[in-house]
């Protein structure tokens, strides 16, 4: 679905990723985990079209991936951004609609919006509250509801997790696998390497810009450096 | 007395045409502009210009400054809307449009430099500028309300995010840009056929503050409400003349005044409406106390 082969993405004189090559396959959990500094959001924006990349292909059901942001949604990309970046002066409801711009089926949309309240019951009762009053973790629920109302193929979620209490986290991670079941492939980029790998099909270690580990999430759980230096079990 | 009011309300009116141009731009896409004054002068002298040494028709003058006005709008909107300027950076170079065009009018030939263009044909009148106010609040008002209208607001709200829901942002700002900087112009072709004289002092960057002042104390994110400050601010000065000096100390202590009270602006994002209005009397009498609603 989604192959990135030796991408290179600097931010002037720093280099942000180096030689970075990894495949995504359609309707699998992929899981991207680092610590801070690793460029796991700087890959999730470069493949979302908001950064250019220096040198490197990125193809996307066998065509190159096009450079505007604004094109790469309509190709069925969408990236739900890290520290989510809510209207926060726009209702839930705006929020959501917001997220459907590019749709122009009034009755999808609808239907959609109907699902998004039967996926994140909490938000029927904010509708017509600001975004920017809601909790860390309703936000959250807003955030990739509003991804999920442009009907990607690709949801690329950024650190769903940050500044979450564990019980939230839960409750994200086991929506993502609801979206999964539903037909979307997710690439999701943590630092909550944990239950991140334990949910994902495959998985890619980021390190200093580079990719250290591949492996299915099975597998990275159970090898010895990950768990050395991700897991911080030891031995 | 009576054409000295019809004067002032001519006046309010086409500071209007020019101040809701510049809420769309300014209070829905974020971006602060220092130099529509240039876009007004623009659309004054194209149509001054037009009438006043070919003997064009009146109309077709006032078209061809919104046209030029507009073309212009494009043309300084592209090299700086395209490097995505950040918010400060857009207005340090619109504040150089703006005097960059003031300086070319003090020095063309055709504008007849800081004399001016004295004597052109008197053709604004009440009526007309009541017409092209209210076509251009029904114009703006039905623009917000579009779908480029909310894309504007995403873009106000959080441009990065905007461009994630697949917003162009270029296209968003360019299309506000374009509709003020053609609003400016026809205020401005209005304004050369009112008071029949113009000359390149009349377009300093005070009017530029004077139209963005106008906006955010209004509010950005309302059409209604810069409507009604730039009335206020044509007309505040007009009541206190005499006072002569102390009415400008007056005007500056009413700008710090809104911006310490009431910092969203005196409307917020909120409009005026006529559901608004109803509301507003009908909670009156149970003790509820309205207010403009949205």
């Amino acid at each position: 679905m989604l192959e990135v082969s030796n991408l290179n993405v600097k931010y002037g004189q720093i280099h942000a990723l180096r030689d970075v090559s990894l495949s995504v396959q359609p309707g699998r959990i992929v899981a991207v985990i680092g610590a801070n500094g690793a460029g796991k959001s700087t890959l999730m924006m470069t493949l979302a079209g908001l950064l250019a990349p220096a040198s490197g292909k990125i193809t996307y059901d066998g065509k190159p991936l096009p450079a505007k942001a604004y094109d790469v949604l309509g190709e069925g990309i969408c990236l739900v951004p890290e520290r989510r970046r809510l209207y926060a002066n726009l209702t839930v409801r705006e929020n959501l609609l917001m997220g459907a711009f590019l749709r122009n089926d009034k009755d999808g949309v609808q239907a959609d919006l109907e699902k998004m309240y039967t996926l994140f019951p909490i938000l029927r009762e904010r509708l017509k509250q600001y975004a920017g009053t809601l909790s860390g973790g309703e936000q959250q629920m807003v955030a990739i509801a509003r991804g999920l109302m442009s009907r990607p193929k690709l949801l690329l979620l950024d650190e769903p997790s940050l500044g979450l209490a564990p019980l939230l986290v839960e409750s994200v991670f086991r929506t993502v696998r609801e979206i999964k079941a539903q037909g979307t492939t997710i690439l999701l980029a943590e630092q909550n390497a944990f239950q991140a790998l334990e949910m994902a099909d495959d998985a890619f270690v980021l390190e200093t810009g580079r990719v250290l580990l591949t492996g299915t999430g099975s597998d990275l759980i159970a090898d010895p450096l990950v768990r050395k230096a991700y897991l911080g079990i030891k031995g | 007395m009576l054409e000295y009011v019809s004067g002032i309300i001519t006046f309010s009116l086409i500071y209007v045409i020019a101040t809701v141009g510049l809420a769309v731009f300014t209070g829905f896409t974020g971006l602060f502009s220092l130099g529509h004054a240039a876009f007004f002068a623009i659309g004054a002298y194209t149509a001054g210009i037009l009438t006043y040494f070919y003997d064009v028709n009146f109309w077709a003058a006032l078209a061809a400054g919104v046209a030029v006005s507009s073309l212009v709008g494009v043309l300084i909107g592209y090299p700086t809307l395209r490097a995505k300027l950040r918010s400060d950076y857009f207005a340090i170079a619109t504040l150089g449009f703006g005097e960059a065009v003031r300086v070319l009018l003090e020095n063309l030939d055709i504008t007849q430099g800081a004399r001016g263009l004295p004597g052109i044909a008197s053709e604004t009148t009440l009526p007309i500028v009541i017409v092209f106010t209210v076509l251009v609040l029904w114009v703006a008002r039905n623009f917000v309300h579009s779908r480029y209208g909310r894309a504007a607001i995403a873009v106000r709200e959080d441009f990065v995010a905007a461009e994630m829901m697949g917003i162009n942002l270029f296209q968003v700002r360019m299309r506000s840009l374009v509709f003020s900087a053609g609003c400016a112009g026809l205020a401005g072709g209005l304004f050369a056929h009112y008071v029949s004289f113009i000359q390149p002092g009349m377009f300093t960057a005070a009017l530029s503050t004077q139209l963005t002042a106008s906006v955010v104390a209004g509010g950005m994110g309302s059409i209604t409400g810069p409507t009604v400050a730039a009335v206020l601010f044509v007309a505040v000065p007009e009541a206190l003349r005499m006072a002569s000096m102390w009415r400008l100390v007056a005007y500056g202590f009413l700008l710090v005044a809104i911006m310490v009270f009431r910092p969203q602006g005196l409307f917020g994002f909120r409009e005026i409406s006529w559901q608004s209005c109803v509301r507003c009397f009908r909670k009156k009498p149970a003790a509820a106390g309205g207010g403009a609603g949205q």
